[in-house]
């Protein structure tokens, strides 16, 4: 049961990403992510993340793609545009890609799964939730990463103010 | 194994996992879709009575079959597709907002011993539904190939990105007082608090909340996407029949459910002053209707609001208050 899951996401994931990435209409590739980013919480549902299942759909489908959709909206992308330039170097793109799936799956083929670090087994996030054991390990083991990583939102917060507001100078019409 | 056990396995498999929740969540929908159905008559009736009118009283006593002649009117027209639409994304628009309003009513207990899947992080699941529901919005806003369904659009993906932020602070501090995601698990941690509800100590979180589902069911006053006086109807402009019904639904779904999580949420739940023996959950459906009646009640006394004025009171406003509160109860929460 859980092989043919499994079997079933990976080949919807690998399918809707090329879709993605291979669709002309940039709305309907955006549409095709959304499903993606659907089968990749159910993934996360079958490794008993919950939690990483919830905020995907809530960051990722429900801001991200939305954003995604005002930017395509924004500059009104009916279909792409087909530009001369990067068609030359499709050989070189083939080769890299080929290059890039042969290494990733001789980089698989040996992979083994590390041990459970803490108290994050799936006995333990049955009992007391996958949240509350994130929260924990988030907020004791991992306080300066976690602390880290809002700094650097933080910037990037202030670097998306500093980019979108309008500097006025003494003398400037507004 | 022989088909006898094969057989006993599957029949088991059926009644502890999808039977009971199949049936469960038919009849959730199926009541769901009634209330609905007389939430639009209670609208038009309240509001006819705040405009002095009758409101509704033709077909049947006192108007009360109009509801179902609605439907029969809508089953029977045409449904029509304008030429230069892009076909899918037009059909299935408004699917995807019925859909994700629909879904949240699986994770949401309407007595402690009801409730279709009971998920330890169904708060999240609530949210992550109601931010799908905009995708529905906004893709018919864009496949109508229409203007006015296109700024429809444009302005709901805007308003609702930004009450989304401010809904989901506002329940931080139910969760942070409950100590919980699990809905079932909030209610009871109301029922052992002093107040009885979180309403009363969340009291900001609740204003918030409040605020913020009217913005998110993009109801009067914030009912830009589809402002009658200045887009025509905004994003459901193309639309015709069932189509055009469905978007009518998803919104009075969309309306019920964040009444439901209002009430789980911050009014205690199926827990009223005295127990009314044999309906359980009775106190939890008056609760209901009162919100209902709230949602109907502001619409009927105020103006829409402008649209940077929207913006700019979720943004300036609302999250500022939302954070405060997180602060607040966190404050308490630590020094008690």
């Amino acid at each position: 049961m859980e092989t043919l899951v499994f079997l079933y996401l990976a080949i919807v994931l690998v399918v809707t990403s090329l879709l993605v990435v291979t669709n002309r209409n940039a709305v309907h590739a955006v549409l095709w992510m959304l499903v993606m980013f659907f089968h990749q919480a159910i993934l996360f549902l079958t490794l008993d993340a919950e939690f990483l299942a919830l905020v995907q759909i809530i960051v990722y489908a429900g801001a991200v793609l939305v954003l995604f959709l005002f930017v395509v909206y924004m500059i009104n992308l009916r279909t792409e545009l087909n530009i001369r330039n990067f068609h030359v170097f499709w050989p070189v793109a083939a080769t890299v890609s080929i290059v890039m799936g042969v290494l990733a799956v001789e980089a698989i083929k040996d992979f083994k799964a590390g041990p459970v670090v803490g108290d994050m087994t799936p006995e333990v996030i049955a009992k007391v939730g996958h949240a509350k054991v994130l929260g924990k390990a988030l907020f004791t083991q991992h306080i300066l990463s976690f602390e880290t990583a809002g700094v650097l939102l933080l910037v990037a917060v202030l670097g998306a103010v500093v980019l979108t507001r309008r500097i006025r100078f003494k003398g400037d019409e507004v | 194994m022989d088909a006898k056990t094969l057989y006993d396995a599957a029949d088991h498999f059926l009644l502890k996992y999808t039977g009971l929740s199949l049936i469960k969540g038919l009849v959730l929908v199926v009541i769901t879709l009634l209330h609905v159905a007389y939430a639009t008559y209670a609208e038009r009736k309240v509001i006819g009575r705040m405009q002095q009118r009758i409101g509704p009283n033709r077909v049947g006593p006192r108007g009360l079959l109009q509801p179902i002649a609605d439907v029969l009117k809508l089953l029977t027209k045409e449904d029509i597709t304008p030429d230069c639409v892009d076909r899918p994304v037009f059909m299935i628009a408004p699917f995807i907002s019925l859909v994700a309003g629909a879904t949240s009513l699986a994770v949401i207990p309407i007595w402690q011993n009801f409730v279709v899947a009971n998920v330890n992080c169904a708060l999240l699941v609530i949210l992550a539904l109601s931010s799908l529901s905009s995708f529905g919005v906004i893709l018919a806003g864009w496949g109508s190939n229409s203007r006015y369904s296109f700024l429809g659009g444009l302005r709901a993906s805007a308003q609702v990105i930004s009450y989304e932020i401010a809904m989901a602070l506002a329940l931080v501090g139910v969760m942070m007082l409950a100590g919980s995601l699990n809905l079932i698990d909030i209610v009871k941690a109301q029922i052992n608090s002093p107040f009885k509800m979180f309403a009363i100590p969340q009291i900001i979180g609740f204003f918030v909340f409040m605020v913020a589902a009217i913005a998110e069911t993009n109801r009067t006053p914030f009912d830009l996407p589809e402002a009658e006086s200045e887009l025509v109807a905004g994003y459901f402009v193309e639309y015709s029949a069932m189509r055009f019904a469905l978007f009518y639904l998803a919104e009075y779904f969309g309306m019920i459910v964040m009444s439901m999580v209002a009430v789980i949420c911050f009014l205690g739940g199926w827990y009223g002053p005295f127990p009314i023996p044999g309906i359980p959950f009775f106190w939890f459906l008056v609760k209901l209707y009162f919100l209902i009646f709230f949602y109907i009640w502001v619409r009927a006394t105020l103006p829409r609001y402008r649209y940077d004025q929207v913006m700019g009171l979720g943004w300036k406003i609302l999250i500022p208050l939302a954070l405060l509160n997180i602060v607040i109860t966190g404050l308490i929460k630590v020094l008690a």
